[in-house]
């Protein structure tokens, strides 16, 4: 598409911008993969459109504030990237143009404090978790509450598992294969710290020996997904240095994180660490990619079949192209059926703080996503994310049919331990 | 707000665009050379809510148009200036689907792939595939007639379309067509299907579904000139075989493909030509080693047979991204849609291989082999100065060549805007009035959808300059 936007006045992402837009050919291939026009069924909330709206903005021919809504609206999910035949490099683009315009916009002074508020709690294990813990507190005073603080509330679990700091180093089981760094997520840390422990056992049982880098931080996808530019730099910069090692290496096992490290060379675009983020994010690797990669040493079977669906997490399937990994690994499980979903390149709504956010679109897709992998009939689901987790797991329970939600890793790790996969309650027939 | 637009936002107290964040997005369709600002958009839910919005806009003399998904190539679904969009995207529900009598019955906005899909558990399927399939709409699909690779075989939306509820331009319901193919009476169907929005909206389209073809038989040759690959498509026509698909790419559109969809084409391949034959398995088995001895003699120098329905889908699933896919070699193109006898392809293509290294640029050629209708994409680059006016120039000369092999400047994107002006290269002027005279006798006004598919004064010229053929002197604007 042809368009006027002059890169040099923008700054180091208007270069980035200008290629997008200009590879996007208004063909409307993305409409069906986009969430937010499957759920509102307009145009200017569509990636066709948000182009648009972006360019216009870009060339001076629209106020920030008239496009601003729709460029809010957006889940940062990429599915529009996976449907694009034109290679329209869409996250770099919104990514960037919220960079560029959150310093410009106006906020009210509500949304500042609560935006600072996730801002400076999210990222940091400890803020967080006593965060959660006032939350729960505050329970009864929902209905006293502005909405935009009621929907944080209902995704708080109802009791916070006990935290143990995690090793600095777990020695392999049997000879060495491998040795990696580990990024242990920040928001996972609190509500679900089982699945880093599930990776530690699973990594050794294999032979890896695994470093969890003291000094690490959250990866502020967080933040740079939300325009906060300077915050994301800040965080990235001290995970330069503690991943800094001599890692072949870096595994996550959150969508959101690893994606998050991959994308650090364009936030450093234009900075002195430019070439050391390159770097960085070339050695990132998803849990299931590398244990693909790897070879699993054998996987004795679940004490009973289990009929599993697996959920495709937005920042693996879509931001990192991870889809046959995970799915691999399942099936290597001796007594996992797997289950395909409907829909299943549909963004679930959870999308980082997108459901804090967007409350309503965010629960129209989370129950969208629920009834999908109940009409599987499968007797657990298995995602790769923790943001998804959570999401699935608050709308099955709406839905009165809280089936478990697992993290591939943990099935593997219950496999691997002779646990039972899950309750063992009888399936739905 | 005018009393109008109050009046409006009564009838639509949700689904009414108004705000600039909200109309800019609707400004063009697929092809982002015209915009136009319209006064607002409408999304109606309902057959009732489609005869509110043009009943208003008969009332208070706002010109409009519907709206698909927006992918037409042609400017058909680009908004009239200040005129209101009837956005038929919300009315995407599947209203029956009946396996018995093989037909589905469907909102406008139900997406063409989606048929295929609910029809797929009784081994039914929708047979006009448009490369756009995965996003255009039923209705956009009846407005255009669109076609698609195997459109060769089964004909196009017209052969598949048995009935349609439409809102004329009075407000008035009609019922065109019947759930059966032997209708009685004037084929008003006829008419409407193709009228690009000239004629009404529909509001739910009656299809038939066809048996899915027990197999399939697959065919991918690779020649070293596009010339051969054009003459190949002639020499199986010519052995009698009636093939489901076929279809052309060259090496720019198979380097484009490749870099979407990775389908495992033969890179260095200056033309590929992709044969589907389908039906019984006897028969297909029979046709394919006939088909074999062709391509053999047609001097293709590689060529591959789909082992499996996962390698097929990837054969097609690159044929179909190959217009997007355009986009990853150039900042701009233009695409075309042109005609030549099936004889006379390989000339055509030759002749655009020498035009194209005469211009300078580039010419992506990935088309609809079978039927003679070719899409040369001509890339360019809008920024560098004058590349514009030698694209167009080029575009000018192609369809000029199109017309001398004996063929037509029209294919299956519609006329739209781009090619309004064609229409007298196609139509004497007594043809154009008569469908002026029916266009006015159903539509006074001419408020559906105004200034697209007749030459005419109300439009606004193209938004970058006259056309081509008009530069040429082949045609002028009234
Ligand atoms: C990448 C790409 C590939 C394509 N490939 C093909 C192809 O292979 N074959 C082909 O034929 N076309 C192709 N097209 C063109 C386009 O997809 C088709 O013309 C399609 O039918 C348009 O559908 P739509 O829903 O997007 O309609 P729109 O673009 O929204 O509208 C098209 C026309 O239909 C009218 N209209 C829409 N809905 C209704 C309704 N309910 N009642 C009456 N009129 C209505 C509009 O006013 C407009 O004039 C392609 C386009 C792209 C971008
Ligand atoms: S599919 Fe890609 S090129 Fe087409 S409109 Fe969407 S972003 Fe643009
Ligand atoms: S990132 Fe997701 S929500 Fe945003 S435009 Fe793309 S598909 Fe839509």
């Amino acid at each position: 598409m042809q368009h006027r936007i002059d890169p040099e006045k923008i700054g180091p992402q208007g270069e980035v911008m200008a290629h997008a837009i200009e590879a996007c050919v208004h063909c409307g291939f993305c409409l069906p993969a986009c969430p937010t026009y499957q759920v509102l069924g307009e145009e200017m909330d569509s990636p066709r459109g948000r182009i648009f709206l972006m360019k216009e903005v870009l060339e001076g021919n629209l106020s920030l504030e008239e496009a601003q809504p729709y460029i809010d609206k957006c889940l940062g999910c990429l599915g529009c990237v996976t449907a694009c035949p034109s290679g329209v490099p869409y996250g770099e683009l919104i990514t960037s143009f919220r960079a560029y315009s959150e310093p410009k916009r106006w906020r009210s002074p509500f949304q500042k404090v609560f935006r600072l508020g996730l801002q400076e709690t999210l990222p940091y294990p400890a803020r967080f978790r006593a965060a959660a813990v006032l939350g729960r507190l505050a329970r009864p005073l929902k209905p006293l509450l502005p909405p935009a603080l009621r929907a944080p509330l209902e995704l708080l679990p109802e009791a916070l598992p006990p935290t143990k700091p995690l090793p600095a180093l777990t020695p392999a089981e049997g000879p060495r294969r491998s040795r990696v760094a580990l990024l242990a997520g920040c928001a996972q840390q609190v509500l679900q710290p089982g699945f880093n422990w599930a990776t530690l056992r699973v990594l050794a049982r294999n032979g890896v020996e695994v470093v969890v880098p003291q000094n690490q931080v959250c990866c502020g996808a967080l933040a740079l997904h939300t325009g906060e530019r300077a915050r994301a730099l800040h965080l990235a910069r001290k995970n330069l240095e503690a991943f800094a090692g001599d890692y072949d290496t870096i595994l996550t096992n959150a969508a959101g994180c690893g994606s998050g490290l991959k994308e650090y060379p364009l936030l450093f675009r234009g900075e002195p660490e430019q070439d050391q983020a390159q770097r960085l994010a070339e050695k990132v690797k998803d849990i299931s990619v590398f244990l693909v990669e790897l070879g699993l040493k054998e996987v004795p079977p679940l004490p009973h079949p289990l009929r599993v669906a697996y959920h495709d997490a937005c920042h693996l399937a879509h931001a990192q192209g991870v889809r046959n990994e995970p799915r691999q690994l399942l099936r290597s499980i001796p007594g996992v059926e797997l289950v395909e979903i409907p829909e299943g390149e549909l963004c679930c709504g959870s999308a980082g703080t997108y459901n804090l956010e967007q409350p309503h679109i965010a629960a129209a897709l989370g129950e969208r996503k629920a009834r999908n992998i109940l009409a599987t009939g499968a007797q657990a689901v298995v995602t790769g994310n923790i943001g998804c987790f959570a999401q699935i797991e608050a709308h099955l329970k709406k839905l009165g049919r809280p089936i478990p939600v697992l993290h591939t890793i943990e099935l593997l790790d219950r496999a691997y331990t002779g646990q039972a996969p899950v309750p063992a309650a009888p399936a739905d027939p | 707000m005018t009393p109008a637009l109050r009046e409006l936002e009564a009838l639509f107290p949700r689904g009414l665009l108004r705000q600039p964040g909200e109309l800019v997005a609707y400004e063009s369709d697929a092809l982002t050379a015209f915009r136009a600002r319209p006064l607002a958009v409408v999304l109606p839910e309902s057959h009732e809510e489609v005869a509110a919005a043009v009943r208003w806009c008969q009332k208070h003399r706002i010109p409009y148009v519907a709206r698909g998904s927006g992918t037409s190539l042609s400017g058909g679904s680009l908004p009239v200036e200040g005129g209101l969009v009837i956005g038929l995207n919300r009315m995407n529900k599947l209203l029956r689907l009946d396996p018995k009598e093989r037909i589905a019955v469907v909102q406008p906005g139900f997406i063409n792939l989606q048929v295929s899909l609910a029809a797929a558990p009784y081994s039914l399927y929708y047979a006009p595939d448009p490369s756009s399939q995965p996003v255009s709409t039923i209705g956009g699909n009846l407005a255009f007639n669109s076609g698609g690779a195997h459109c060769l075989k089964y004909g196009m939306t017209s052969n598949h379309v048995l009935g349609a509820r439409v809102v004329l331009p009075d407000g008035e319901t009609a019922l065109l067509g019947s759930e059966s193919l032997e209708g009685i009476g004037p084929d008003w169907l006829g008419l409407f299907v193709g009228s690009e929005g000239l004629l009404g909206i529909a509001t739910e389209v009656t299809l038939r579904l066809l048996p899915r073809p027990e197999a399939y038989h697959t065919v991918l040759a690779a020649y070293d000139t596009l010339e051969k690959a054009g003459e190949a498509v002639a020499a199986v026509v010519a052995s009698g075989l009636l093939p489901g698909a076929m279809e052309i790419m060259d090496s720019l559109a198979i380097e484009a493909a490749e870099a979407a969809v990775g389908a495992g084409y033969p890179r260095e391949a200056r033309a590929l030509l992709i044969v589907e034959l389908e039906g019984e398995t006897p028969q297909v088995e029979a046709e394919a080693r006939h088909l074999e001895r062709v391509i053999r003699d047609s001097g293709a120098y590689e060529v591959r047979v789909a082992q499996s329905e996962a390698e097929r889908m990837k054969i097609w699933k690159g044929r179909k991204a190959a217009f997007s896919a355009v986009g990853r070699l150039s900042p701009d193109y233009i695409v075309q849609d042109g005609v030549v006898p099936r004889s006379k392809l390989g000339q055509a293509l030759a002749e655009i291989e020498r035009l194209s290294e005469r211009y300078g640029l580039r010419v992506a050629n990935v088309f609809h082999a079978g039927d003679g209708n070719l899409h040369p994409l001509i890339l360019y680059n809008g920024r560098v100065a004058g590349e514009l006016e030698r694209a167009e120039e080029l575009a000018g000369e192609i369809l000029k060549l199109c017309v001398a092999l004996g063929g037509s400047i029209t294919g299956e994107h519609g006329v739209g805007m781009e090619k309004r002006a064609y229409m007298p290269v196609m139509f004497t002027p007594a043809d154009l009035e008569a469908m002026r005279r029916i266009r006015r006798a159903i539509d006074p006004l001419e408020l559906a959808n105004r200034g697209k598919m007749f030459p005419g004064s109300e439009a606004k010229p193209l938004s970058h300059g006259p056309h081509p053929l008009e530069k040429a002197g082949v045609i002028a604007r009234e």
